[in-house]
């Protein structure tokens, strides 16, 4: 956590340190109280004193009280400042710092929990800050200043404050060596109480289907007794936290008057007066002293909280970045839209096992290269080399000649034209997903946009939505189904009119038809243009230039449809997976 | 995925009491437990608010520690004013004082050589008029007038009372005496040296105690001419003990440890009875939401299919996990806190007007004050802290968006465009919680003066009606604790009362939930047994619209299946070819027409009887968390050895084998379990319930090559020789299907085997070309 807060700066420092004085003279404040409330009783309880000096002192501990007000708004004001520019500044920081990292990085964290390390635990270290600095700097000034006021009082009723204290805190840390580890189990049930719900409700047809409804409850049943359980066990005992808490408090200021009472009866008339008063003074800051050890218990309790979203938002911040930008950023050959691959191979960093083996090809300009495999045969895993998602372990990936780790990122990125498997849209609206990004040309004009999400075959359904090329997307485009959202996903990269396009795995959520139509308009559209598609349907790449196949990270053949048909085992198994042998001499 | 903020923003009730009412019906017999507490609680408070009335008596007792004895007080000064009673007084000071004016002492006046001859006229002079005189003061008069060198001789040493006192006392005394105005003559008016005053006194007796004249002296002397409390206590301290005794106050040291015990108990009492109030109300509401859970489970599944069709998962979800949370927290903790709240209110208000009415009206409007005023600021933040929650919620949102379409954002660099938003959504959360942060850390401070203004309002108001004599000190001490008493209740009403509008809120969502229609109860007529059902399946004009729907989605649809038919599927994704399963399975009814099992309609069967006949394996393979025998037995009653040989049936055996624990491994969602692998753990699933008619939903393109071949292998052996229902993603594996039904935009748009539709160059044709074509 120390290691965030060094981000504060000098001005910070200043307004922190100006926050601790403040506290400091907020504590001498509001225990300056108690001197001017025992000034007032011993004036009551004297005959013949005047009632100015009793209103002058209930004026002066009013003065006290608002002073301590005045004095909490600004410390409330200072510290809800460095609260929040702690998260805004933060916020930014792990923002800046995620769109750095590499994909590789990213699947290490998975994308939810960067995400709650963006929000939640940023804003748990500011909740911390904005509630808790106040705490932390007051229950310590607190406790200490309360102390020595009454420390010189009377060696017995300090035993009993300590005494008090000393319960307390044992009950209360007793309570929570107890009740904390089963808040972690709660926790953990009432996930899996969530898990049992889910399952039932996915699986809703499956269980109407089995008749198994009776056995989905009693699943259900056993885990939320289970919860129950804990749950009252962890009631039950937090029960006695509050009840304790005051009868302790109750206890010692009465302690304090029963033996203030014997000691003012053994004392001397004049020392008398003074036990009284010390009794008033000294029974109001015992409890001080034990409300600021109460306050130290939820610091304590508060603040391995706060560590832990500390360390993973450090977590972030502190990763290395494993793809480092190059520094070309200009065309420097003659070479377009040519992708070659040189004895590749790759394996995530921490993994034993490689994904790609030693794999080879080279793809021209106006060529379509396609790529397929069974599930885990790291079709897409190779695809997301280009764009550097992910760094080659081995051998090397040049785009027009140059080796992809030469370029500055921004401007690969804008020679290709990359579709993902599943279909990103952001927030806004038709249009701005389709122009969405940076491509290093001019903005795209209407017809432009227009034109991409025609060629998209989008521009049906676009032009059916009330509001057209403007209609809002929702975010991450909840609002349109999938099937649409592949289509703009498509058109997007269409209307970047890029040199090589990459398809990954873009077509299989299309069914035949669609997907049929869409690639001849690609096509056509793009003569030039250098694709790249990870398929799973042998139908969506027969006519490639190239196909290569791939099993278990091993490129086990190169070559057209028809070559592989009879060279390439592997092929010919998926071919016949999907289509029969005579479809296949159709074809 | 994470908790998103936006779900935890406020949520208010529609129907506030109306909520609540509905709750405390459902709570049913744990109404009694409640209540049983609600009256600890209110005893608790109860006891509370008596404490301080007893420990006012329990200060007026020690009070009573630091004054002077008065009744000490009263026998001392009467001793002492019996001594010096102004007849005494004028008594001995005028034998003190006497002066004999005889012609011995003229003589040896006028004779003495060490008195002046100027002297000596004076005193003659004098002397005439006092002889002419016969007012006793204007004697002293003249008599102080006589130079002091005549005044030796006339008021000479001598022993009074066996006290010796001095002529320059004397002369003192004289001086003194002349001075005053006043007739009377009291000891105060009087500087009287020591020994005058000891030679006034007299020895005397309060009850067995002799106190002598020494001792009364030094009273006096303590006493008189001391204004200062802290010097007349510490004068008085100086006194002999025996005399001490009568001053010292009184503590009454029984009555005090009678009080302190009873306080005692009281506060055990107190604590206790929260402590079980709090036991019983944590027990019932961890029991109800037990209960609301278990009947929202249940719920579930007497639900109609359609309701999932206009919910998300994540919303039933929510109901049972955040609603049924919130509903049992908040009543845990508000009711019984908003039960004390109120009785301490009220108490406390009628205590402090039992006990002083300008006392209470100076605790309460000072403490009124304080919280109209900050009701005012928490009225005008409270837009802050929504303002807040929906700021948090774009900016999530945006970040979200943003991390899970990285590789996008990367591809197209988009960062500077994602920077632009973030930096305008985190700016405006900065600014939202800039003032929400400060605005909700004023409340403890505020809360703090307006106790500590009650406070000092208390102090001085009562200061003044202690003087006037009105009130004792103790009620004071009592206020200070009524202050407090009732400032700490005010504010947790105001919390509480906002909990509750959550936990109406949220009881709202889940007995939305619970009053869902419910699928209704069936009468079957009949019942079709598993054994002995052929499996011919007749659709008889069938017309079904989906709710919300404008447009039937199968209309006047008629078709027939006899025993071991296979019936296909086929269509665009999104085609609605799960129609007819969910009609078949009767997971929605239809509107028109007829569908009969071997002649029987399935209305007149119950849905349970319907599901027996039917195994059903879906695309969207179903595992749950448990181990594989679980997940392949699930609710029926097969035997491990029927399982294994399902198992080998359709060649599972061999990746059961490599699983770490085999039968007994379990699984998750996220395990390495493939697609196919679950795919055909469903269909073992499905063989083991033998049922004479098949739904099948074909496996994705997603499952590797050789699983695939083993799952189309299971699947054929599962369909065989039984009427099966096969929705198709492959075009080549239902060439030989009996029927195809071709299913466009929700409709059923062409009927027939694969030559007649290929013939038909209809929708199946061009679908089944595009295969083929690039």
């Amino acid at each position: 956590m120390f290691k965030l807060f060094k981000k504060f700066e000098k001005k910070e420092w200043l307004i922190i340190l100006f926050v601790l004085l403040l506290t400091i003279f907020q504590v001498f404040l509001e225990l300056k109280m108690p001197d001017y409330m025992s000034e007032i009783t011993s004036l009551v309880e004297t005959s013949g004193s005047s009632m100015s000096d009793i209103i002058r002192n209930g004026l002066y501990m009013l003065v006290c009280a608002l002073g301590s007000l005045i004095t909490s708004v600004i410390i409330g004001f200072a510290v809800s400042r460095i609260a929040s520019n702690f998260s805004y500044k933060t916020r930014k920081e792990v923002f800046t710092k995620v769109e750095e990292l590499g994909m590789a990085e990213v699947k290490d964290f998975s994308t939810s929990s960067l995400i709650t390390r963006t929000t939640n635990d940023i804003t748990q270290i500011e909740m911390l800050i904005g509630l808790g600095m106040q705490l932390i700097f007051r229950a310590p000034v607190m406790a200490i200043w309360a102390i020595t006021k009454i420390l010189n009082k009377s060696a017995e009723w300090s035993t009993y404050t300590a005494i008090g204290i000393v319960i307390l805190m044992s009950v209360v840390s007793i309570l929570m060596v107890f009740v904390i580890p089963k808040f972690k189990k709660i926790q953990k049930l009432t996930d899996e109480l969530n898990n049992k719900a889910r399952e039932n409700l996915t699986g809703i047809r499956v269980v109407r289907a089995f008749n198994a409804e009776k056995y989905q409850e009693k699943r259900f049943k056993r885990v939320n007794d289970d919860l129950t359980k804990i749950q009252l066990f962890n009631q039950r005992t937090l029960a006695i936290l509050m009840p304790i808490i005051s009868l302790v408090m109750y206890v010692l200021t009465l302690t304090i008057y029963y033996t203030g009472a014997s000691f003012i009866s053994d004392a001397a008339l004049s020392s008398k007066l003074t036990i009284f008063s010390n009794m008033i003074v000294f029974s109001s800051y015992s409890m001080q002293v034990i409300m600021s050890f109460l306050m130290l218990a939820v610091i304590f309790m508060i603040i391995p909280r706060a560590q832990v979203s500390a360390t993973r938002i450090n977590e972030v911040l502190e990763k290395d970045i494993s793809i480092k930008d190059g520094h070309i950023s200009r065309k420097i050959n003659d070479e377009v839209g040519t992708v070659e691959f040189r004895h590749v191979s790759f394996k995530y960093p921490d993994a034993e096992e490689y994904l790609l083996k030693n794999i080879s090809f080279k793809v021209n300009k106006g060529e379509t290269i396609a790529f397929i495999g069974s599930t885990g045969s790291g079709k897409s895993t190779l695809i997301n080399l280009v764009p550097r998602f992910y760094d080659a372990t081995e051998g090397e990936i040049l785009v027009n000649g140059v080796d992809v780790r030469e370029y500055k990122q921004k401007h690969l990125h804008d020679i290709l034209g990359y579709v993902p498997q599943k279909a990103v849209l952001f927030s806004g609206t038709v249009a701005s997903n389709v122009k969405y990004g940076d491509n290093g040309k001019k903005e795209l004009t209407d017809d432009e946009i227009k034109e991409a999400i025609k060629i998209a075959n989008a521009e049906d359904f676009v032009l059916k939505m009330e509001n057209k090329y403007n209609e809002h997307i929702a975010q991450s485009g909840q609002n349109i189904s999938g099937g649409q959202k592949q289509r703009l996903a498509i058109a997007r990269a269409i209307a970047r009119n890029p040199e090589i396009y990459i398809f990954d795995d873009s077509f299989s959520a299309l069914d035949y038809k669609t997907d049929l139509e869409l690639r001849k308009a690609i096509k056509a559209h793009t003569k030039d243009a250098t694709l790249m598609i990870v398929a799973q349907r042998i139908g969506t790449i027969m006519n490639a230039d190239k196909i290569v196949v791939l099993d278990k990270g091993k490129c086990v053949g190169i070559g057209t449809h028809k070559e592989l048909l009879k060279t390439c085992d592997v092929y010919k198994e998926i071919a016949l997976s999907q289509l029969s042998e005579e479809e296949l001499k159709n074809a | 995925m994470p908790r998103r903020n936006m779900n935890t923003k406020p949520k208010k009730a529609k129907n506030f009491t109306g909520s609540l009412k509905r709750l405390f019906s459902e709570l049913g017999t744990f109404r009694l437990f409640i209540l049983l507490s609600i009256v600890l609680a209110i005893l608790s408070s109860i006891l509370t608010i008596a404490t301080p009335s007893i420990l006012k008596d329990l200060t007026n007792e020690i009070t009573e520690g630091i004054k002077v004895n008065e009744e000490g007080i009263n026998k001392l000064s009467e001793i002492l004013s019996s001594d010096l009673s102004e007849d005494n007084i004028q008594k001995h000071l005028k034998s003190i004082l006497r002066v004999e004016l005889n012609s011995t002492t003229i003589q040896s006046i006028n004779n003495s050589t060490t008195i002046s001859n100027e002297d000596k006229n004076t005193f003659n002079e004098l002397l005439t008029k006092i002889s002419k005189t016969t007012d006793e003061s204007k004697v002293y008069s003249y008599l102080s007038r006589m130079p002091s060198s005549v005044l030796k001789v006339l008021l000479p040493s001598s022993t009074y009372n066996n006290i010796k006192i001095s002529s320059t006392e004397k002369i003192d005394l004289l001086n003194s005496l002349t001075n005053l105005s006043k007739e009377q003559i009291s000891i105060n008016d009087l500087k009287l040296s020591n020994q005058i005053i000891l030679s006034m006194l007299t020895d005397s007796k309060i009850e067995d105690t002799t106190i002598t004249k020494a001792e009364k002296l030094s009273i006096i002397s303590a006493l008189q001419g001391n204004n200062d409390p802290q010097t007349i206590y510490s004068e008085l301290d100086k006194l002999p003990d025996n005399i001490k005794s009568y001053l010292e106050p009184s503590m009454n040291m029984d009555r005090i440890i009678t009080l302190s015990l009873i306080l005692l108990l009281l506060y055990i009492l107190s604590t206790l009875l929260s402590y079980i109030t709090s036991l019983i109300m944590s027990t019932v509401t961890s029991k109800f939401a037990n209960k609301l859970r278990k009947n929202i489970s249940k719920k579930i599944n007497r639900l109609s299919l359609s309701y999932f069709d206009t919910h998300t998962i994540g919303d039933v979800l929510s109901r049972i996990t955040n609603d049924v949370d919130t509903v049992a927290q908040n009543l845990n903790q508000s009711l019984t806190t908003l039960v004390t709240g109120i009785t301490l209110l009220l108490g406390t208000v009628i205590m402090m007007f039992i006990t002083n009415t300008y006392m209470a009206l100076t605790a309460i409007t000072s403490s009124l004050i304080g919280f109209i005023f900050m009701g005012i600021i928490l009225g005008r933040s409270q837009k802050y802290f929504t303002r807040r929650q929906v700021e948090l919620g774009n900016l999530d949102g945006h970040i979200e968006e943003v991390y899970a379409g990285l590789n996008v954002l990367k591809a197209y660099n988009g960062e500077e465009d994602a920077n632009k938003k973030f930096d305008f959504y985190n700016k405006r959360v900065y600014e939202a919680n800039k003032k929400s942060l400060f605005l909700s850390g004023l409340m403890q401070p505020m809360m703090g003066f307006i106790g500590n203004f009650g406070y000092v309002a208390v102090c001085i108001v009562g200061a003044i009606l202690t003087l006037n004599g009105s009130i004792s000190f103790g009620v004071i001490v009592a206020f200070m604790t009524y202050v407090r008493l009732f400032t700490n209740p005010l504010t947790q009403i105001a919390q509480a009362m906002s909990t509750m509008q959550q936990t109406a809120a949220s009881s709202e969502r889940v007995f939305e939930f619970m009053d869902e229609e419910e699928m209704p109860v069936e009468h079957p007529k009949t019942k079709l047994l598993k054994e002995e059902v052929k499996g011919n399946i007749e659709f008889n004009n069938v017309k079904f619209t989906y709710k919300g729907n404008d447009k039937p989605t199968i209309k006047n649809f008629t078709a027939s299946a006899s025993k071991g038919d296979k019936i296909a599927i086929v269509g665009k994704t999104g085609a609605g070819k799960t129609t007819l399963v969910n009609l078949l399975m009767r997971f929605y009814e239809i509107d028109e027409g007829r569908i009969t099992i071997d002649g029987t309609d399935i209305k007149d069967i119950s849905r349970d009887n319907l599901h027996e006949l039917f195994t059903m394996v879906l695309q969207d393979t179903w595992i749950f968390n448990g181990t594989v025998k679980e997940n392949i037995k699930y609710n029926t009653n097969a035997t491990d050895e029927e399982i294994t040989s399902v198992c080998k049936k359709i060649g599972l055996d061999h990746f059961i084998g490599s699983l770490p624990k085999g039968y007994d491994t379990v699984l998750g969602d996220n395990d390495s379990v493939s697609l196919g692998e679950r795919q055909l753990l469903t269909i073992a699933r499905g063989m083991l319930e033998n049922s004479p008619l098949i739904i099948l939903d074909e496996a994705t393109s997603n499952v590797d090559t050789r699983t695939e071949e083993l799952v189309q292998k299971a699947m054929d052996k599962l369909a065989k020789g039984k009427t099966s229902f096969i929705i198709a993603h492959r075009l080549s594996t239902i060439k030989n299907a009996n029927l195809i039904l071709v299913m466009d935009e929700g409709n059923i748009v062409e009927v027939g085997t694969h030559e007649e539709l290929i013939k038909k160059n209809g929708v199946y044709a061009s679908l089944y070309n595009s295969q083929f074509e690039l």
